[in-house]
């Protein structure tokens, strides 16, 4: 059976691999054997390495150095790309965060392949599924040239254990000058938060305008906090000033398919469905009746969200 | 200091946008075309540097006679001049075919910075900086907050999940920003007249020495094969909250195993 590269995400805690390794993995079972692509400091392969073999991988590829995270995206593709070339796999299956796709872009020039991001699903015959505009159409693509790149939306497949060898390889990293060539100086976390990152999220709870302010986003947390969710706001909100950027869901903002999404106070223009839509299961709260954002809800409330929020949150709380 | 932006035409995100059956390419017709949002913010981040270090803006686009339109709004807003790469074959371009026109654009004019925006509200790919740098063999910044550029290097705050990454690259490089890094400032009247005036220099595939048949549908590196509307979702429930709005709520969650 062919191999299909899959490039892990590390946990940037240290501790094991993202939830979109997971994924990818599960995904890259349809096209042949996983392979796993570690590409970090010394170290990171151990660390994932139980992870790994429970989701699949037959192979783990380890490239650790100690200058690879000193760099931005290009080693990860030059490491890539040096394993397609020698290993001729049948794909590369990439997790679809900002830098996953960064990398499948310049892995796809090195290797003169065509890829696709942000696909939900990957048949047998390699046919991707992506959505588009906004949640509004589904489209299904084909890589026609090279060797198929692939980055794999969050939350779109559900992770599947499944046993593999995850027989060690090492890889040599010897990185070019290019992808030397711009330096991460720091990284740096602003918002330390002991909530579910918002991409990874099973369930997510906005807030939108009818939040009304920046104090009164604390019932929009409670409630979150009441269901172990992530927290997000529409750009209203965000524009307001009543909740940081980073937590923007929507166009210019993150794209999330959680379990359950929960939109407080949120009219659900069509920025904001772009990034909430495909979401398995949506319950609104909105004072106005006519609000588009009924039209996605598969449950409603019509009414004032300061009592009914904080109703809901007490009454979930003490289920627990 | 030569900065080039790049400018994409998309149809807007806030009307019904579609595919066109006829060859599965983004329909034009369907929907009102405009310049992509966040690429207001790059022109507003090279007309700040044009300020701060002298020399000129000058945009790159690459797209269909309307695109015209796009370039003349990044003018009006105080760039210099514009190159608008404009042929036939390009209909359909995928990426990293797009990547190479643009490359070879850039090849042909002077630059010690590229702008773009992070990401078109129409592919939604964000992969353009990463492609150009890539080709070009330039440090690629992208998804900034914030830039500065000082003595032949740029710093960027990259934005990520709950806080930004520093980033730092010597000149040239190309830069994608978020629309948390500036605030766009409108086109006056005074510019909107003088865009009218300024150079628009329209180049074909053969002037960027591209051979046609290598560009456009036919040989994209991803064909779409089919696509459909999404099904609509059945009418949820909706209830008017009486008091016990909440409750039904809940019961909600819980008949769904949530809660």
């Amino acid at each position: 059976m062919a191999e299909v590269l899959v490039l892990v995400e590390l946990n940037p805690t240290g501790e094991g691999v993202r939830k979109t390794t997971l994924e990818a993995l599960t995904a890259a079972r349809a096209l042949g054997e996983p392979a796993a692509v570690v590409v970090g400091g010394p170290g990171s392969a151990a660390a994932a390495k139980a992870q790994l073999a429970e989701f699949g991988a037959q192979k783990v590829y380890v490239a650790e150095s100690e200058e690879v995270d000193s760099f931005l995206v290009a080693p990860k593709a030059e490491v890539l790309a040096r394993l397609v070339a020698e290993k001729s796999p049948a794909a590369v299956v990439i997790p679809s965060s900002p830098e996953g796709k960064e990398v499948a872009g310049r892995l796809a020039i090195k290797t003169g392949s065509g890829f696709l991001t942000d696909v939900t699903e990957i048949a047998p015959d390699g046919t991707a599924t992506q959505v588009a505009f906004a949640g509004a159409t589904i489209v299904h693509s084909k890589v026609t040239v090279g060797t198929p790149i692939y980055t794999v939306r969050g939350n779109s497949v559900t992770p599947e254990p499944a046993p593999g060898a995850a027989e060690e390889e090492q890889v040599a990293v010897q990185l070019s000058d290019a992808a030397r060539a711009t330096r991460v100086v720091d990284r740096v976390v602003e918002q330390k938060s002991s909530r579910p990152e918002l991409t990874e999220a099973s369930i997510v709870v906005s807030g939108g305008r009818g939040v009304a302010s920046a104090e009164n986003f604390s019932i929009i947390e409670a409630l979150a906090d009441s269901l172990g969710a992530a927290v997000g706001a529409s750009r209203a909100a965000v524009d307001s000033g009543y909740y940081p950027h980073t937590f923007q869901v929507g166009q210019t903002g993150k794209t999330v398919s959680p379990q359950l999404y929960i939109a407080v106070g949120i009219s659900g223009a069509i920025q904001h469905r772009a990034g909430m839509q495909t979401s398995k299961t949506i319950v609104a709260v909105n004072k106005d009746p006519e609000a588009p954002i009924f039209e996605l809800a598969d449950f409603g409330v019509v009414g004032d969200l300061n009592t009914v929020v904080p109703q809901a949150t007490e009454a979930i709380t003490a289920r627990r | 200091m030569d900065i080039v932006v790049l400018v994409k035409q998309v149809p807007d995100s806030g009307s019904e946008r579609n595919l066109d059956p006829a060859d599965n390419t983004v329909a034009r017709g369907s929907a009102d075309n405009v310049v992509n949002e966040i690429d207001e913010y790059a022109i507003e981040e090279a007309l700040v540097l044009k300020e701060a270090h002298g020399g000129e803006v000058t945009v790159l686009t690459v797209g269909p006679d309307s695109a015209a339109d796009a370039i003349r709004k990044a003018l009006s807003m105080g760039a210099d001049k514009a190159v608008h790469v404009v042929d036939d074959a390009i209909h359909g371009a995928c990426a990293p075919q797009t990547s190479a026109i643009l490359a070879a654009a850039l090849q042909q004019m002077p630059f010690d910075i590229v702008l773009c925006g992070a990401e078109s509200t129409d592919g939604q790919l964000s992969v353009m900086p990463a492609l150009l740098a890539e080709r070009l063999g330039i440090p690629q910044l992208s998804g900034a907050r914030k830039l500065t550029v000082e003595g032949g290097v740029a710093r960027v705050e990259r934005q990520t999940d709950g806080g930004f990454w520093a980033l730092e690259a010597p000149l040239p490089a190309v830069v994608s920003t978020w629309d948390t890094i500036n605030e766009p400032r409108y086109p006056s009247f005074k510019g909107i007249m003088a865009a009218k005036k300024k150079p628009v220099e329209k180049k074909s595939l053969a002037d960027l020495g591209i051979d046609p048949a290598t560009v456009g549908l036919a040989t994209a590196t991803s064909q779409v094969i089919d696509f459909a509307g999404r099904p609509p979702k059945g009418a949820g429930v909706k209830v008017n909250d009486e008091g016990d709005g909440a409750a039904q709520l809940v019961d909600f969650l819980a008949a769904q195993k949530i809660v």
